[in-house]
C-alpha cells in the first residue's frame, strides 16, 4: 500500500518536492546555456499543485497552442517526464539554435521540430540527471516525442496519469531570462509507488 | 441573451436552449454531449478515464466516463428533459503522442472512447455522430437547440457533426 498521497501532500513533502524541482530545473538551465552558447539566467521556479481546471489558465487558457515534448521514464522508478513551452517561445528557441530569424508566422517545419524535440531532450535529462543523482536512483528516458496543440490537449496526457492517482496535478513553472526570456513548465509524473521510492531515498520514511 | 457555458476537465454541466455549451482542448479525454430535441434540454461531460472501478479514489464522478455519463444523464433528466428521447454526439480520445505510458495508460484515449460507446449503449441512448481518435486536440461547442456539435482543432477549419 503506497503512503504518498497526491490528494493530501503535507507540507514536508511538497517542500522536498519543491527542492527537487528547483534543483532540476537549475540543471536544465545550465544544459540550455550549453547548447545555445550564451548565457542564460533562470528565476525561481514556481512548485504548483493545481486542480485539472487550474492549469490550462496559468498557460493562458486551454486553447493556447504550446509544444509538449514527453518522455517515458523507466528504471528504478517509472512514469513519464513533460516539458511545455509556449509556440511563441519554441519559435525564438529554435531559431536562436539554429541561428536564424525566428518567423513566428509559420508552423513549424519538419527540421525545426527535430531540433525542439532534441531541446527538450537535452533539458529533460538534465532533470532526470540530477534526480537520478540526488536519490541516487537509476533512471532511464525514452526517445521524446513532441506535439504541437492546444494547451489542454497536451496536458491531458499527465493529467491523465495524475488522474489515476488524485485530482490534481504537480507541475514546475520556469522562466529563462536573459538574451531571450522563455516559459517552461515541467511536468514530472512518477508512479505511485516511485514517489514512495524518491521520498524514501531522501530519508522521507 | 444567449450565453456559453464551459465545462472543465472532469467535469459535466447542462445547458438548456439556446444557451451553448462548451469544452476547450479535449486531448485524450472525451467530450459527451446530450440532447432531448424536443425540450432544448442537454448537457456536456469531459471525461478523463473510462472505469471508476479500476482506480482507487473513485469519488470523482464527473472523471470516469461510466460514473459522469450516468451522472450527466441523470442531471439532464433532472433539469426536465426526456430519458427516453435523449441523443448523444462524442469527441475526442486522441493519442496526442506515439506513445503512451505502457505500463496502464495503453491507448487510454481509444479506451475512453470504448467505455463512452459502452455506456451509452447499456443506457439505450444513440450516439448520432462521433469525431474521435488521431491525434490533435479538440474544442467542442454544443447547441441543445439544433443538436450542432461544432469541433474546432489547430490549423483546421472549424467543422460541425
Amino acid at each position: 500500500m503506497s503512503k504518498f498521497d497526491l490528494n493530501h501532500v503535507s507540507q514536508q513533502y511538497f517542500d522536498i518536492l519543491k527542492e527537487l524541482g528547483n534543483i532540476g530545473a537549475g540543471n536544465a538551465t545550465t544544459a540550455l546555456a550549453q547548447m545555445l552558447g550564451c548565457k542564460v539566467d533562470m528565476k525561481v521556479p514556481q512548485v504548483k499543485l493545481l486542480d485539472f481546471k487550474e492549469v490550462g489558465a496559468l498557460m493562458g487558457g486551454e486553447e493556447q497552442i504550446m509544444a509538449g515534448i514527453y518522455l517515458l521514464v523507466e528504471g528504478d522508478i517509472t512514469g513519464s517526464i513533460m516539458f511545455l513551452l509556449n509556440e511563441q517561445s519554441a519559435h525564438t528557441l529554435v531559431a536562436k539554435l539554429m541561428g536564424m530569424e525566428a518567423a513566428t508566422d509559420e508552423p513549424l517545419n519538419e527540421m525545426e521540430l527535430s531540433a525542439l524535440k532534441e531541446i527538450g531532450n537535452i533539458i529533460t535529462g538534465a532533470y532526470l540527471n540530477s534526480l537520478s543523482m540526488l536519490t541516487n536512483m537509476k533512471i532511464i528516458p525514452s526517445i521524446p516525442d513532441i506535439s504541437i496543440d492546444m494547451a489542454g490537449a497536451i496536458l491531458s496526457v499527465p493529467a491523465i496519469e495524475f488522474g489515476t492517482l488524485g485530482d490534481k496535478i504537480l507541475l514546475i513553472q520556469t522562466q529563462f531570462t536573459d538574451d531571450l526570456t522563455l516559459d517552461g513548465f515541467f511536468i514530472l509524473v512518477p508512479d505511485l509507488e516511485s514517489y514512495d521510492k524518491i521520498l524514501g531515498s531522501l530519508g522521507m520514511n | 441573451m444567449s450565453e456559453m457555458i464551459k465545462v472543465g476537465m472532469a467535469d459535466l454541466k447542462v445547458c438548456v436552449s439556446p444557451d451553448t455549451i462548451t469544452t476547450l482542448g479535449l486531448g485524450s479525454c472525451v467530450g459527451i454531449a446530450l440532447r432531448d430535441p424536443v425540450t432544448g434540454i442537454g448537457g456536456l461531460a469531459h471525461i478523463m478515464l473510462p472505469d471508476s472501478k479500476q482506480i482507487k479514489d473513485s469519488s470523482n464522478i464527473p472523471k470516469f466516463a461510466d460514473t459522469g455519463i450516468e451522472e450527466l444523464v441523470r442531471c439532464v433528466v433532472g433539469a426536465g428533459a426526456s430519458r427516453n428521447r435523449l441523443v448523444a454526439k462524442i469527441a475526442g480520445g486522441a493519442q496526442m503522442f506515439a506513445f503512451q505510458n505502457k505500463s496502464n495508460l495503453v491507448r487510454v484515449g481509444e479506451r475512453n472512447v470504448e467505455a463512452t460507446k459502452q455506456k451509452l449503449k447499456e443506457l439505450g441512448i444513440p450516439i448520432l455522430a462521433e469525431d474521435t481518435g488521431a491525434n490533435y486536440g479538440r474544442t467542442v461547442v454544443f447547441s441543445p437547440e439544433t443538436g450542432e456539435f461544432q469541433i474546432r482543432a489547430v490549423g483546421r477549419e472549424p467543422y460541425s457533426i
